[in-house]
């Protein structure tokens, strides 16, 4: 991966941050951790990945993305509005009785959002039927998804697992945001879902372990899942939840809490240096 | 009415009907491992690329036609319709109507009409559920005829459609010829004005039975086959209360919620009159024929008719 490339992906995970805190400060609600930990992949897809045109927003043969884990919303809207498919401006209207960022996706009412999610385990079953019309049709589209690591204690996802592996889906990618917190804890106390990796191998599919908070591991991972044949892809990303503001870092608590005034400038303060650093 | 001898089921009907529609129109076809009960299997076989399997999962089913939607294929997703309606609801909710997606649901084996399988098997809430999702139509049609037509309009219309089909073979009601299906407007089949039963499904046949044999002890029943109960036909329910006072609805379904609750939220609101609701009366079915069993819930034409007849001797 070249520097340049490098330095511009990183800099938008660094700017979807920054807004991620903006949103939910802003609303004062929604959901911080899941969304700074998921934020380098759907960075780096959106920059590097992603067959998207922010003027054709519903273009047929696009590449799909589907937030299975529809609270972090905040990470998808903050890369949408920095690639151009709505203002800025709009993300500190999140969650408003007037906004059309609705808490979490939805599809018909935000340009760039290919499915409504929110209800967990649905999302990548929504994938999966898309990549089946890709395969049926002979469509080049590429489907893509993001788990939550607490998500796949919903039996649906094993029901989309084995689907997709049965219909050898290679056009689907899924990304497991493995950060190991869940709402009330540590997955491993709440519903251990150990281990994964072994079972989506059991599944039938490609699986790709790597840091999920490492734009290059990230970037190498989404090109091979691409280039592989004949089964689906899961990228299982070890993360921080948090992942970016010290305060938040690791700590289950921050999953569905909102900074007060001290930490929410804390964490601006925090992230901002991250931008100036790699803008400068 | 002619009646004719030529029995279809209406599962039956909604296999050919997609068979049919599928030359013309680009959709594709889910099942979970019923496609020889739901009939998908004749789609299966005259268009193998567009009709997938799914599998015993139906809540994967109902997301995966979702997304199918999502890229811009009507889907139609095909199980009982237990499965569909109880098993696969918050998956229906959430990924097929909040999105209002193109989602068209053939449940079939709706009822107690099911049969020997018995309670498991027979969905007597899934009128209740289906009509409180926003955005979801509910249609079901009485026999071969209407069944085209309630999948040729849910083809033609958008949004998230549930089809409500039965097991059992039924009498023809309607000819090609003389089927006024319109989505969402009832069909009046036979006129009267002492009262008049609102009803749908395998319910109109025997209603219509019923009508008949109170015309001979001179009471002169209208007859409605309200095809479509969501979104419910508000002027014909209003019309037939002012013109016959009182109204009688008829459901293989669970009194609480389904056709009878639909009728009564119209009457209330616009022009209360005497109603009797006809239904299961909050129970789970079991097994026996099926004609057995509209027996036992007090769904027969002849148990039917008692209960009207109490109802208008204001019993």
């Amino acid at each position: 991966m070249k520097a340049k490339i490098l330095k511009q992906t990183k800099l938008l995970a660094a700017k979807m941050r920054r807004y991620i805190i903006e949103e939910v400060y802003s609303a004062k609600s929604g959901h911080p951790g899941g969304s700074l930990s998921c934020a380098d992949f759907i960075a780096t897809l959106y920059d590097n990945h992603m067959n998207v045109d922010s003027k054709k927003p519903k273009d047929i043969n696009r590449d799909r993305f589907v937030l299975s884990k529809g609270h972090c919303a905040p990470a998808l809207y903050a890369a949408l509005a920095l690639k151009g498919f709505f203002p800025i401006e709009d993300l500190k209207t999140f969650r408003g009785i007037n906004s059309y960022l609705q808490g979490h996706p939805n599809m018909n009412s935000v340009p760039g959002v290919d499915m409504s999610t929110g209800s967990l385990g649905q999302g990548i079953s929504t994938a999966v039927g898309m990549a089946l019309v890709g395969k049926r049709e002979e469509k080049n589209y590429k489907v893509y998804t993001v788990l939550g690591d607490g998500e796949i204690e919903e039996g649906q996802v094993w029901e989309a697992a084995m689907c997709a592996a049965h219909y050898q889906l290679d056009n689907l990618c899924a990304f497991l945001d493995y950060n190991g917190l869940q709402i009330d804890g540590n997955i491993t106390d709440v519903m251990n879902p150990e281990k994964v990796a072994d079972k989506f191998k059991a599944f039938n599919w490609n699986v790709i372990e790597c840091n999920g908070n490492d734009i290059v591991k990230l970037n190498n991972a989404i090109s091979k899942a691409n280039q592989y044949k004949g089964r689906p892809t899961i990228i299982i990303g070890k993360t921080t939840k948090g992942k970016g503001v010290s305060f938040m870092e690791g700590k289950y608590q921050w999953h569905g809490s909102v900074p007060n005034q001290e930490q929410y400038e804390q964490a601006c303060q925090e992230l901002n240096a991250v931008i100036a650093e790699l803008e400068g | 009415m002619p009646e004719t001898k030529n029995k279809i089921a209406t599962r039956e009907a909604y296999g050919r009907a997609l068979v049919e529609f599928g030359a013309t129109n680009d959709f594709y076809v889910l099942d979970a491992d019923l496609s020889k009960s739901t009939m998908t299997t004749y789609f299966k076989n005259e268009y193998p690329r567009r009709h997938i399997n799914m599998g015993i999962a139906e809540g994967n089913m109902m997301s995966v036609a979702a997304g199918i939607a999502a890229v811009g294929k009507t889907c139609f997703a095909s199980t009982f319709a237990v499965f569909a309606a109880a098993r696969g609801c918050e998956q229906i909710r959430n990924s097929i109507c909040y999105p209002n997606l193109n989602v068209k649901i053939g449940a079939t084996h709706a009822g107690i009409s099911v049969g020997e399988d018995g309670a498991s098997h027979q969905a007597i809430e899934d009128i209740a559920i289906m009509r409180a999702i926003p955005n979801m139509h509910v249609v079901q049609p009485c026999d071969a005829v209407s069944t085209r037509l309630a999948v040729k309009a849910a083809l033609e219309t958008d949004g998230p459609f549930y089809l409500r089909l039965g097991r059992l073979a039924v009498d023809e009601v309607y000819t090609e010829e003389n089927c006024n299906f319109k989505l969402g407007k009832g069909i009046v089949l036979k006129n009267g004005f002492d009262l008049t039963i609102i009803t749908s499904g395998l319910m109109v046949q025997e209603s219509l039975k019923v009508a008949k044999s109170l015309e001979k002890k001179n009471i002169s029943v209208r007859v409605v086959d309200m095809h479509t109960i969501k979104p419910i036909d508000e002027e014909l329910i209003i019309q037939c209360a002012k013109e016959t006072n009182r109204i009688v609805t008829v459901e293989e379904s669970n009194i609480y919620g389904g056709l009878g609750s639909a009728v009564a939220e119209i009457l209330c609101k616009y022009e209360p009159c005497k109603i009797k609701m006809i239904g299961i009366e909050d129970k789970f079915g079991r097994s026996g024929k099926p004609t057995e069993l509209l027996e036992y819930y007090g769904l027969s034409a002849a148990k039917i008719e008692s209960q009207i007849v109490d109802f208008l001797n204001d019993k």
